[in-house]
């Protein structure tokens, strides 16, 4: 960060993209610089490896997950409006300053934030978190930690609680009912916690 | 013709007679004629107005870019267990400790996009960010539009820096240098005994107390009724070389370092003539018992310099403090603790090694408006009973952080040019299963 400065006129689209994700435009030149950090040849696009280049996401257990999350099926290169395009996808969204109907907005933007969280574990998109992905994800997160009888149970547990329609995996709604749920009641315990925030990354003014 | 070589050879002198006898003779004897206090009440000064006339022009035109000092994110939320336990279900299950749920994904995406945004270790790699301009070239985003004032005073600003102060800084510096090489090659003649060492140290000073006015260098010291004793081991955070120059302004230290070629290299083998450092060869570097083994003799021998030690092993920008290796750790011996901290406003002393060779470096401190900085000498420590190098280092760290209030992180500075070990995936996973398996500790930290 930092090491080479973008100006305005370096990033393409710059005035459409400040007004599809409202960022600020000191926000859009820090992830351009971010961008090119990443980008460590110039190429203009970025690659999966190109990630690795963050510490903190090498030794994330799921970090590999979310690198595949930002590129789009058979994609294998990021430009800089998709970046920027994905990352705004988690803020979150400000009440006070909706156009549209307040409540509406909030629920597409936890819906979006939560697609999202579910594409992680449904990794062929078929829609559904089948037990095998499901295992998939445990191991990452687990690793050499448990033995794989206690994934499986894990695992098997994890499925009865959630699966509504007994068809052994778990759908989409299944999953936002969930985590939404626990949202919930942790609202009751705690005041304050937005849901939205939760799964928000804020930026700052 | 002749006219011109005459004028040429009295300005000359008169350069030869200020740089000498209204720079270097006082330095060597640390006096100051107060020149560059007055300097650098003048620059505040300015530098002040500066910073209230780009905010009145941020206000006025839009347009103008606003720094992030701080980074983009706002990083908020506890631990792995806090942050788990907010998003898990507690339905009766607490005697089990807590379990899995499919929402704990959400924490480990979370940090990770975060981190994607803006991470903690890389941005400690490169230069720290300004909340305002201080009217270098280099630091400038367009600020310079802002006001013809403005524009003035920068290109003033330039103008004394290249064509004034900086050719008094390379003649200073080339001094001092000189006068390190010849004075210690010739102290190196001498028998061992005391004069030598007194004239080594003198030798020493003098020509680093020149180096140190070569950079337009202020340097606080505080609490100097801790500074280093013979027979232990200093240890302090790192940023750029320009450290050594700085604690060698007060007191003789013996280094420890790789033997270079080229002009460092004639450096390192005339001072060790006339004084024991600890110089290695690239090859020994690699065996850290016979580092570890040298080290301790040296310390063993209480009559020797105290060593200087940097254990981050690498430069960092000066914001933060990054793993200190244990190894400087196990030789025993008191451990003194410094604390540096340059102040960003004047000149960046951060050396990104990667970006800038060391002669382009030097350039840039040459012609930075200054370097100030605050050097706090604190009480020396020793290792505890059942308490491990690791832990020892991590305690003298935090020390040396809190009192530069600087931010303490664990991450190692090896980072800059290596990947991450996959020990430390393994730590995050073995954190997170013992959450869910209920082997947890109440008093497990992050």
């Amino acid at each position: 960060m930092g090491s080479s400065r973008s100006r305005m006129d370096d990033i393409p689209h710059a005035q459409q993209l400040i007004h599809e994700t409202d960022f600020s435009a000191a926000h859009l030149l820090r992830l351009h610089q971010r961008f090119k950090f990443l980008d460590k040849y110039q190429t203009g696009e970025l690659r999966p490896r190109d990630f690795g280049a963050i510490p903190a996401l090498a030794l994330n257990p799921i970090g590999d997950r979310i690198i595949g999350a930002f590129f789009s099926p058979g994609r294998e290169t990021l430009d800089f409006p998709s970046f920027v395009r994905i990352l705004a996808h988690f803020r979150p969204t400000d009440p006070n300053r909706s156009r549209d109907s307040t409540q509406q907005e909030l629920a597409n933007s936890r819906t979006r934030k939560l697609k999202f969280a579910f594409q992680l574990y449904d990794q062929d998109r078929d829609g559904k978190i089948s037990r095998a992905e499901l295992l998939q994800v445990l191991r990452a997160m687990l690793e050499t930690q448990v033995v794989e009888e206690q994934l499986q149970s894990i695992a098997e547990r994890a499925i009865q609680e959630a699966d509504l329609d007994k068809d052994d995996a778990i759908s989409f709604d299944e999953f936002r009912r969930i985590v939404f749920f626990f949202f919930v009641f942790c609202l009751q315990s705690l005041e304050k916690v937005n849901i939205d925030h939760k799964m928000s990354i804020r930026f700052l003014k | 013709m002749e006219d011109v070589w005459s004028v040429a050879v009295s300005v000359f002198q008169v350069w030869m007679f200020v740089v000498v006898f209204l720079i270097m003779l006082p330095a060597m004897f640390g006096l100051s004629l107060g020149v560059t206090s007055v300097y650098i009440q003048v620059l505040v000064k300015i530098l002040k107005w500066a910073t209230v006339r780009i905010q009145r022009g941020r206000e006025e035109q839009p347009s103008v870019p606003v720094p992030l000092p701080n980074g983009i994110i706002e990083r908020v939320g506890g631990s792995m267990e806090e942050e788990m336990t907010l998003t898990q279900r507690h339905s009766g299950s607490d005697i089990a400790g807590a379990e899995f749920s499919l929402s704990d994904a959400l924490y480990f995406y979370k940090k990770g996009l975060e981190s994607i945004a803006d991470d903690q270790v890389t941005q400690r790699f490169s230069s720290e960010e300004l909340a305002s301009w201080n009217l270098l070239t280099r630091t400038n985003q367009n600020f310079h539009y802002i006001s013809l004032r403005l524009t003035v005073i920068w290109g003033l600003g330039v103008f004394v820096r290249y064509g004034i102060l900086f050719p008094f800084r390379i003649t200073l510096a080339i001094i001092g240098l000189s006068w390190l090489i010849i004075g210690t090659t010739l102290i190196g003649y001498l028998p061992e005994s005391s004069v030598k060492s007194w004239l080594s140290e003198l030798i020493h000073l003098t020509c680093y107390r020149i180096c140190a006015r070569g950079l337009s260098a202020t340097i606080n010291y505080h609490h100097r009724e801790n500074k280093p004793q013979k027979g232990g081991i200093c240890v302090a955070n790192h940023t750029t070389p320009i450290d050594i120059v700085i604690l060698a302004n007060d007191g003789c230290y013996a280094m420890v370092g790789q033997i270079h070629g080229g002009l460092m290299g004639v450096m390192q083998k005339s001072m060790v003539r006339s004084c024991p450092h600890v110089w290695f060869e690239r090859s020994e570097m690699k065996d850290r018992h016979a580092v570890t083994s040298r080290l301790r003799d040296h310390v063993a021998a209480k009559t020797k310099l105290p060593i200087l030690i940097f254990p981050e092993g690498t430069c960092i920008n000066n914001t933060s403090v990054m793993m200190f290796k244990k190894g400087s750790f196990e030789i025993g011996g008191t451990i003194h603790p410094v604390t540096i901290k340059y102040d960003p406003r004047f000149g960046d002393a951060f050396w990104n090694s990667g970006k800038y060779n060391m002669v382009s470096y030097l350039l840039r401190m040459m012609t930075s408006w200054a370097i100030v900085v605050n050097v706090w000498y604190l009480p020396p420590m020793t290792i505890q009973d059942g308490e491990d190098a690791a832990q020892f280092a991590n305690r003298v760290k935090s020390a040396i952080a809190q009192q530069g209030g600087l931010l303490d992180l664990d991450w190692d500075g090896g980072l800059k040019r290596g990947k991450v070990k996959d020990s430390l995936k393994e730590e995050q996973q073995k954190k997170y299963s013992s959450f869910i398996t209920g082997h947890n500790n109440r008093d497990t930290e992050d």
